[in-house]
């Protein structure tokens, strides 16, 4: 952290206490938290909220740590706001100064019980509406939600929280859906959601009035699980996260991980993580690539795409001996050496792939009716796109440059060049483009290590019981759809205290109320598709 | 050229000389219908097969092999597995009409078959105002479809028939122009009759420029008319999960699944017919010799395969385009084919009346 | 495949023998043998998957795999279309409730498939808050295929050893229906008059 702002913070807010473990970072009070959180904002600049964890202290009480980010300076801050009230634990909402806070938020009501005030949508996120208790607390008892088979009825409405000057609370209801509008389910089981996201739509004939997101279909509880197992067991389950960028979510925990144990990897390493890390982009991309001609009913490019997929598959499954689920990536290095024909391969990949993407843009680009349906429709401003949080493909489209790998270069992408594939449109065109861009840039990434790759051990040695010093750590790399970051809290135990993963989707998805406001139930479609969330990767 | 009225008015002759000629009327009757019917259900099986091997050709797959050779008898398996499937009830649906709705698009569909003159001496439905016959016949499909959509109590199924309404009534006027179109140029109704005129070359090639538009725009107009992608609106997978049809299961899906696949064959056979010569060979005025070996060709097999050569332009499209939108799909029809359409029948007019076709 | 390729054959012919225990009419039994070929035949899936293995089926079904070629052409988006519903991916407390209905949405007869650890198990979410521990704890499940997530190969595998399943019922035999007719045609009646609120939710707010 830059030193203006160890002076200017406790200027501003003389109740912040400064503390060093780990990344470090500020404790303020959660009712002089509002203040803070809006100079912030307004005068230092810091418009983008890269994470927001809900917390658990115990003794301390609950409270939110904020990851926050000058897009134009690069400047990054911490800050934590904590409320040692353990029955009715209440921050203050900043969803209106970042409006990627407001699910973010969401998700710490629905985890740790805490409620920001003023707030406009005060529900939960992820579980059931009758859920009993908050399964992170560290008090929790699972016993009290056993399965419930009971069909869940959908609320048209939502509370929100008004704090008085006495302290008392008072309650607000705020309708989402009125009687007399014509709401339809889209999802769980949907074809064109990816997943089992589910939309409630509201329509005008065809076109969308307003959309109101449910999460939590395939909420597992991996960040409750991390608490419970040591670190390279909690390796297992990042894959399963965002399955299409399996190997790059591995890369953010060990790298995490080896940030708290200070860890240098061999340089090797870091070769080969950053080339399984581009195989996977390009595999990511071409799936989306697939996903949305089949989403736009164009059949045909969809099999073209996963016939090439395919290829990317092999290599990855030669070397890690997976096809999805590679668990490659180890703290201190990778599981196993490259396999002797891996270079051979990835070369013929590339040479193979790029005619290919020119048969893509022929079948499916240059189509009129391809064109005439993504071009205009869902856009998102770059404001916005910050606001929300919405990194990877969709800001770029955007032009905003939220490149993990170009703002906080990590692995070999400090020493490659590659250009940051960046559009102003922030339509679905835009959106669309930007990934087939970044395919030929993967290709090029590539290109410039696969003949380098240095010798040397393949890991490093580790100790059998790993311990992080107390503290805490954010490392973020870009997954294939976005800033996918990983946050521990170390306790200095063998299992994390608390462990949280910067969800790539969930900025996407909740912005997808803003872009979709007025367009056609097709655009939604297109729209998303071009977002391009993985929901495993959302609900976690 | 054979005629296969000698056959029919044999089968009359031998039935009237034993019974009265109401009763052999009405044996025939009913032996036209269950020809016409198992045409109908074979016609279906061929296009379901072939539809999944063009497809999978286009996709760089196989399609159906493991089931007969070459996966032959897959869409029998189909067909079995339909029959045996329950039939769900819907809890709020209306019932009567709900059982209804597929039967009437299936009676759609089975009466504009009927139309289609499949070789000399083999049309079921012939008269003098035949072509606006087959236009109404078609046009009830709709109205099943609108029905199924309403009465299932689903809202997907409802916007599926409303997107569905607006679309075929709209582009049933781009059909009717581009065959009014063909009309002017022959001056009569009757299909027997079109085919007939086309005997010194199709009309496809008689009417130059303006049959040419007519065609490419019956083309695309009809791919909309039978809800076929880029068109496929009203079932459009990935929004509406499965469109109007969504409620329907085991038969009743069937019936709509088998309706679409022959309309698909009406549409083609219609184009076939009117465009390219029906069962008429291909005849070059002047090579009396190649006429000759041509007209041995029989004249179904000309019809087929005239019919499935517009079948398989048309898959080509629906696998290669991307769906479109529904306010495209109106702004397509309303600013674009009705005009060219109506400037098109005006050129034809002026082709007819200069004498300047060939 | 070649019958001795199968791995588990004593299962299937427990089954054939339970089914053949009481011999069987000839009429019907060829009938029988018809349509259950026609049926194992031509198994159409239901697009329905959660997470990871859900890209794997959409795999087995794109160019490489190609389940069209065993007549699993045509994935139908509707559960009242499809004949099987393969349950890829993690089945949580959220989505049991979902699960369950669209089973009951499809039309008889119907299979499940479990697919991978998650499925079957609960798999690496196991000791979740929020993870169902087995799909089987609330559809009856016919084929289980292992793996996290299996090959496509491993799925082709499963989708066959359900067609064998398919192919050795009866479709006359009474040996499907597990309620008599009577039963069966009181609960239709029951389903078809029910008002909204019987159906299967809980009344009131339980939880603010």
């Amino acid at each position: 952290m830059n030193n203006d702002w160890m002076k200017k913070i406790p200027e501003w807010e003389p109740a912040a206490e400064w503390s060093e473990a780990g990344d470090g970072r500020f404790t303020v009070p959660a009712e002089r938290f509002r203040f803070l959180a809006e100079r912030l904002k307004k005068e230092g600049g810091f418009d983008f909220l890269r994470s927001l964890t809900g917390m658990d202290w115990g003794e301390e009480g609950f409270g939110a740590v904020y990851h926050l980010e000058n897009t134009s300076t690069g400047e990054n801050i911490v800050v934590r706001a904590v409320t040692a009230d353990r029955e009715h634990p209440l921050l203050p909402t900043v969803s209106d100064l970042w409006r990627g806070a407001e699910f973010n938020e969401r998700e710490a009501f629905d985890y740790f019980g805490i409620r920001f005030v003023n707030h406009p949508d005060m529900r939960r996120l992820f579980l059931r509406d009758d859920w009993v208790g908050y399964p992170l607390r560290k008090d929790y008892d699972p016993s009290l939600n056993p399965l419930r088979m009971s069909n869940e009825v959908a609320k048209d409405s939502t509370a929100s929280y008004d704090l008085m000057p006495d302290g008392s609370i008072i309650r607000h209801r705020n309708v989402i859906f009125d009687e007399g509008e014509y709401v339809i389910n889209i999802g769980p089981q949907h074809p064109a959601t990816h997943g089992v996201l589910r939309f409630r739509v509201s329509l005008e004939g065809e076109i969308i009035r307003k959309l109101d997101v449910h999460c939590g279909y395939i909420h597992r509880g991996i960040e409750k699980m991390c608490e419970e197992l040591t670190y390279p067991q909690t390796l297992a389950l990042t894959d399963r996260l965002d399955y299409l960028g399996a190997s790059q979510n591995r890369h953010a925990l060990c790298m995490c991980i080896e940030k708290g144990l200070g860890v240098e990897v061999p340089e090797r390493v870091q070769y080969i993580r950053t080339i399984m890390d581009e195989l996977q982009r390009i595999d990511s991309h071409l799936l989306f690539f697939s996903c949305l001609c089949m989403d736009m009913g164009a059949l045909t490019a969809f099999f073209y795409g996963f016939r090439d997929r395919e290829k990317v598959l092999d290599i990855l499954e030669q070397t890690t001996g997976g096809r999805l689920i590679q668990t490659y990536n180890t703290i201190g290095g990778v599981q196993a050496d490259i396999h002797p024909d891996f270079v051979r391969k990835v070369k013929e990949l590339i040479a193979y792939l790029r005619p290919t993407l020119r048969e893509y843009h022929e079948v499916f680009t240059g189509n009129v009716i391809a064109q005439e349906r993504l071009k205009g429709t869902g856009v998102l401003t770059r404001e916005d796109a910050i606001s929300f949080g919405a990194t990877g493909g969709t800001g770029r489209a955007a032009g905003w440059a939220c490149d993990v790998r170009k703002r906080h270069p990590y692995a070999m992408y400090g020493k490659v060049d590659f250009d940051e594939v960046l559009f102003t449109e922030g339509d679905c065109f835009a959106r669309y483009m930007v990934r087939m861009r970044e395919i030929e840039q993967s290709m090029r990434i590539i290109e410039q290590l696969i003949d380098n790759i240095p010798e040397g051990p393949y890991q490093v040695k580790m100790k059998p019981v790993i311990r992080i010093p107390e503290g805490s750590y954010y490392a973020a790399v870009e997954g294939s759809r976005g800033e996918f970051g990983v946050y521990i809290e170390s306790r200095g135990d063998k299992f994390p205290y608390r462990m949280k993963f910067r969800s790539t989707g969930l900025p996407l998805v909740s912005c997808m109320e803003t872009i979709s406001r007025g367009a056609k139930i097709a655009d939604l479609i297109a729209i998303g598709g071009t977002v391009d969330y993985v929901v495993p990767d959302i609900d976690r | 050229m054979f005629d296969f009225s000698v056959i029919t008015s044999w089968i009359h002759a031998l039935l009237t000389s034993w019974m009265p000629e109401g009763l052999a009327v009405f044996i025939e009757c009913v032996l036209v219908g269950v020809c016409l019917l198992l045409m109908y259900a074979v016609i279906a099986i061929v296009m379901i097969f072939m539809e999944r091997k063009v497809c999978a050709a286009f996709q760089c797959r196989l399609g159906p092999m493991r089931v007969g050779p070459w996966g032959t008898v897959q869409v029998l398996c189909d067909v079995i597995k339909m029959l045996t499937k329950e039939i769900i009830t819907i809890r709020h649906s209306d019932r009567f009409l709900y059982n209804l709705a597929p039967y009437i698009v299936i009676l759609a569909s089975v009466l504009a078959f009927a139309c289609l003159p499949v070789s000399r001496g083999l049309e079921v439905l012939d008269f003098n105002v035949g072509v606006f016959f087959l236009m109404a016949a078609s046009s009830i499909g709709v109205v099943g479809i609108l029905l199924a959509g309403w009465s299932s109590n689903n809202k997907y199924s409802l916007i599926g028939a409303m997107r569905s309404g607006a679309q075929m009534i709209s582009y049933e006027l781009s059909i009717g122009l581009s065959i009014l179109t063909i009309v002017v140029l022959t001056d009569t109704m009757q299909f027997s009759e079109i085919v007939e005129r086309q005997a010194d070359g199709w009309f496809l090639f008689k009417g130059h420029l303006p049959a040419l538009i007519a065609f490419v725009i019956y083309l695309i107009a009809g791919n909309a008319e039978v809800n076929r992608g880029p068109f496929d609106l009203p079932e459009a997978e990935s929004e509406l999960t499965a469109g109007y049809h969504t409620e329907y299961s085991g038969m009743h899906f069937g019936l709509f699944y088998v309706a679409e696949f022959v309309n698909l064959f009406i549409v083609s056979g219609v184009a076939a017919t009117i465009f390219l010569g029906g069962w008429m060979p291909l005849h070059i005025s002047g090579w009396e010799g190649f006429n000759t070996v041509m007209d041995y060709i029989p004249g179904f097999v000309w019809f087929f395969a005239k019919a499935f050569f517009v079948v398989w332009l048309l898959m080509w499209i629906k696998w290669t385009f991307p769906r479109l939108r529904v306010d495209q799909i109106l702004t397509l029809e309303w600013k674009y084919l009705v005009p060219i359409g109506l400037v098109n029948l005006l050129l034809m007019v002026i082709v007819v009346v200069f004498k300047l076709h060939f | 495949m070649k019958y001795e390729d199968f791995n588990d054959n004593e299962y299937i012919e427990q089954m054939i023998a339970q089914l053949r225990e009481n011999g069987t009419n000839v009429v019907m039994g060829c009938l029988d043998e018809v349509i259950e070929w026609g049926r194992s035949n031509s198994l159409w899936p239901l697009t329905f998957a959660t997470s990871c293995c859900g890209i794997e089926f959409m795999a087995v079904g794109a160019a490489r795999y190609d389940f069209a070629r065993f007549g699993f052409e045509v994935t139908r988006a509707s559960p009242r279309q499809a004949d099987f519903i393969m349950v890829a991916g993690t089945i949580t407390h959220k989505m049991a409730p979902v699960l369950k209905r669209l089973y009951e949405q499809m039309a008889d007869p119907n299979y499940v498939i479990a697919t991978g650890g998650c499925a079957i198990s609960g798999g690496p979410f196991k000791k979740s808050y929020h993870v169902v521990n087995g799909v089987d704890k609330i559809l009856p499940v016919d084929v289980y295929i292992p793996g996290c997530p299996p090959r496509p190969e491993a799925m082709l595998y499963g989708l066959m050893q359900l067609q064998r399943k398919v192919k050795v019922q009866r479709f006359f035999g009474d040996v499907n229906r597990q309620i008599d007719r009577k039963e069966y045609e009181e609960l239709l009646l029951r389903d078809i008059t029910a008002q909204k609120d019987e159906l299967n939710v809980e009344k009131g707010d339980t939880h603010e």
